[in-house]
C-alpha cells in the first residue's frame, strides 16, 4: 500500500463501518442497562464458562453486548494496522492508537463492572468512555474523508465574536451532561442533576451554533455542522423527556417495560450522536477558523509574497 | 474566554465528586457474646396479624415472553408478588422480628438449611427469614439458566450463575441484615427478599396474615414489621413469664 496523503476510499469506508458499529455498541450497552441485564452473566471474559452461552433472557443482551464489543475491538485493530500501513499523517496514526487503547480500557472496565457487581464509578466511567470512543471513531471517519483532504476554507475569527475556545465548551458540556446521565442511570446520583443541567447544555449548544450561524455562516462546513448539532440536540431533549415520563409511568413495574427501554436506549444513542456532532463542530471550527497568531502569520506571508 | 472550557470541566469534576455516594458495605461487629439460653418454664409467645387498609392494589402480570420455557411452566398468567393482600384483608410476605429488647447473646443457628427455589422463573418463597450463620440452600428447579445476586449492604454482596441441574448453591450470611433483595438479571422480574436475623424469633406472614413467635423469654420488646414496598413499622410490648402477648400492624395502600 502506498503511504501518502491521498484519499483512500477503503480506509474511509472502514472508518465509517467502525463508527457505525460503535454506535450499535452504544445501543447494545444501553439495552443491557435498561433491561437490568448487567449481571445476567456473572463471569468475564467467558460467559457461563463458554464462548457462546444460551442466549436467553438477559443473557441475550449482556452476551450480545460482549459480542458487538469484540467486533468493534477487532475493527479497531484493523483500522490501526491500516493507518500505520497507508496513512502519512502521523497524528492520525496516533489517534488510531489512542482509539485502540480506549477500546481495550473500555473492555476491561466492562469486565470489572461485572466482576465487582456494578460499582457506580466503574459503570459511569464505562458509559463515558463509550461516548468518547464513539466520538473518536467519528473523528477518524471525518479525517479520512475526501472532504477533509480537500483542505480548509479559512474564515477569519471575528474578535468581537470569538469562536475557537467557545466551540470547545459545547463538547465539554455535552460530556459532563452524559456523565451526569450515566451516573443517574447507575444510581450514583438522582436524575434531577441530569435534568437540571439539560437547559444549560442546550443553551450552550444554541449559543455556539447561533454564533457560528450569525457570524461565520459564509463557511459551508461550519454552517452545516452548526445546524446539525442543535437539530440532534432538540431530538435528544424530546427523547429525554419521553424517557423520564416513561420511567415515572412504569415506576411500579416489576420488570423493564418496552416503551421505557425504547425511549431510554434512543436517548443514550442520540446522546452519543450529540457528543459526536459537538466534537465534529469543534474540529471544524479549529480547522477553518485559524488562531489569531496563525492568521497574523498567514497575513504577513501573503503580504510579503 | 479561552479558560472557560477548562473552568467548566473542573467545576463539573468537583461537582461529580461531591455528588457521588459511597456504597461500601458496612462490616458487622463480631462480638464475643455469651451463649443464649431460654428457660422453657418462663418462655412465652408473641402473636399478631398484619392488616391491610384501603384499596387493594392490582399487581401487574409478569411478561415472561423473553424466555418461553419460563412461560410454559405456568398454566395461568403470573402476577407480581410485590403486594399480596389475602382474602381476609391481611398482608402476606411481611417479615416480623424482635428488633430490640433481647439481652445480648449468641444464638445458635438451626442445623437445617433454609431453602429458596427457582421454579417457573419465580422465587419461592418470596420473602425468606433466616438466622445469622444458618445455611441457605438455593435450588434451580427450572430448565433454564439463572443468576442469583445478593444485593446485600452489610453482608458481602455476590452474584453467581446457577445453570439447570446444577448442584444446589449453599450460602451463609454472617451479619444480621433485615432485609435485602435476591435478584436474577436473566429474568428481571425475579426478586425475593432475605432477612437475616441474629436470633430465632422471626416469622413471615402467610396466607392468613398472622404470625407467631414461640419460645420467647419474658421481657419488653420492640417488634418490627418489614414489607418490601410499604417499609417498616414498629410495635412495643411486654411479655410476662410463660405468657402471651399480641401486637397487630396495619399497612395502607
Amino acid at each position: 500500500m502506498a503511504v501518502n496523503n491521498e484519499y483512500k476510499p477503503g480506509l474511509h469506508r472502514w472508518s465509517i463501518l467502525l463508527a457505525f458499529c460503535t454506535l450499535l455498541l452504544v445501543v447494545a450497552g444501553g439495552l443491557v442497562t435498561s433491561r437490568d441485564a448487567g449481571l445476567s452473566v456473572p463471569d468475564w471474559p467467558l460467559s457461563y464458562g463458554k464462548l457462546m452461552p444460551p442466549m436467553e433472557g438477559g443473557i441475550l443482551y449482556e452476551h450480545g453486548h460482549r459480542m458487538v464489543a469484540t467486533t468493534v475491538g477487532l475493527l479497531t485493530i484493523v483500522s490501526v494496522i491500516w493507518l500505520f500501513r497507508s496513512e502519512r499523517r502521523r497524528w492520525l496514526r496516533w489517534l488510531g492508537v489512542i482509539a485502540l487503547i480506549a477500546v481495550i480500557v473500555q473492555g476491561v472496565l466492562g469486565g470489572l463492572t461485572v466482576l465487582l457487581l456494578l460499582p457506580w464509578w466503574i459503570s459511569t466511567s464505562h458509559a463515558c468512555l463509550a461516548q468518547l470512543f464513539f466520538s473518536t471513531t467519528v473523528a477518524m471517519a471525518l479525517f479520512t474523508s475526501r472532504w477533509w483532504l480537500r483542505g480548509p476554507v479559512p474564515v477569519e475569527e471575528d474578535p468581537k465574536f470569538p469562536i475557537r475556545s467557545l466551540s470547545l465548551l459545547a463538547p465539554i458540556c455535552v460530556l459532563c451532561q452524559l456523565a451526569l446521565g450515566a451516573a443517574a442511570r447507575h444510581k450514583a446520583i438522582g436524575s434531577i442533576y441530569h435534568i437540571s443541567a439539560s437547559p444549560i447544555v442546550t443553551g450552550v449548544i444554541l449559543w455556539v451554533s447561533l454564533r457560528i450561524l450569525l457570524h461565520y455562516a459564509q463557511n459551508r462546513e461550519l454552517r452545516l455542522a452548526s445546524t446539525t448539532l442543535p437539530g440532534i440536540t432538540f431530538c435528544q431533549v424530546f427523547l429525554g423527556i419521553a424517557a423520564y415520563m416513561s420511567r415515572i409511568a412504569y415506576a411500579d413495574a416489576v420488570q423493564p417495560m418496552p416503551l421505557m427501554v425504547t425511549f431510554t436506549v434512543f436517548h443514550v444513542a442520540v446522546g452519543a450522536l450529540t457528543m459526536a456532532a459537538s466534537v465534529v463542530l469543534a474540529i471544524l471550527v479549529h480547522r477553518n477558523v485559524p488562531a489569531p497568531a496563525r492568521a497574523f502569520a498567514d497575513t504577513r506571508v501573503s503580504a510579503v509574497s | 474566554m479561552k479558560r472557560l472550557p477548562v473552568a467548566a470541566l473542573l467545576f463539573f469534576l468537583l461537582f461529580l465528586a461531591a455528588c457521588g455516594n459511597s456504597t461500601q458495605p458496612k462490616t458487622a461487629a463480631v462480638a464475643n457474646l455469651p451463649a443464649a439460653h431460654v428457660d422453657p418454664a418462663t418462655a412465652g409467645s408473641i402473636t399478631g396479624r398484619v392488616l391491610f387498609q384501603g384499596d387493594h392494589p392490582m399487581m401487574p402480570v409478569i411478561d415472561m415472553s423473553s424466555n418461553p420455557l419460563c412461560e410454559r411452566a405456568h398454566h395461568t398468567p403470573q402476577k407480581a408478588e410485590t403486594v399480596v393482600v389475602n382474602a381476609n384483608g391481611t398482608l402476606r410476605n411481611v417479615f416480623i422480628w424482635i428488633k430490640d429488647g433481647l439481652p445480648p447473646a449468641r444464638w445458635t443457628p438451626p442445623a437445617e438449611s433454609a431453602k429458596l427455589d427457582q421454579n417457573g422463573c419465580i422465587y419461592s418463597p418470596h420473602v425468606l427469614g433466616i438466622m445469622q450463620g444458618q445455611q441457605l440452600e438455593i435450588l434451580n428447579s427450572d430448565p433454564v439458566n439463572h443468576n442469583v445476586r445478593a444485593e446485600s449492604q452489610i453482608n458481602p454482596a455476590w452474584n453467581e450463575s446457577e445453570p439447570p441441574r446444577a448442584e444446589h448453591k449453599i450460602k451463609e450470611f454472617d451479619s444480621p441484615e433485615v432485609m435485602f433483595p435476591l435478584t436474577c438479571s436473566v429474568h428481571p422480574w425475579m426478586r425475593s427478599y432475605v432477612a437475616v436475623s441474629p436470633h430465632p424469633f422471626f416469622a413471615v406472614t402467610g396466607d392468613d396474615g398472622s404470625f407467631t413467635l414461640k419460645g420467647v423469654p419474658p421481657g419488653t420488646y420492640t417488634i418490627e414489621a418489614v414489607h418490601e414496598k410499604y417499609g417498616r413499622k414498629e410495635g412495643k410490648l411486654t411479655l410476662a413469664p410463660n405468657g402471651s402477648a399480641t401486637v397487630d400492624f396495619a399497612y395502607g395502600g
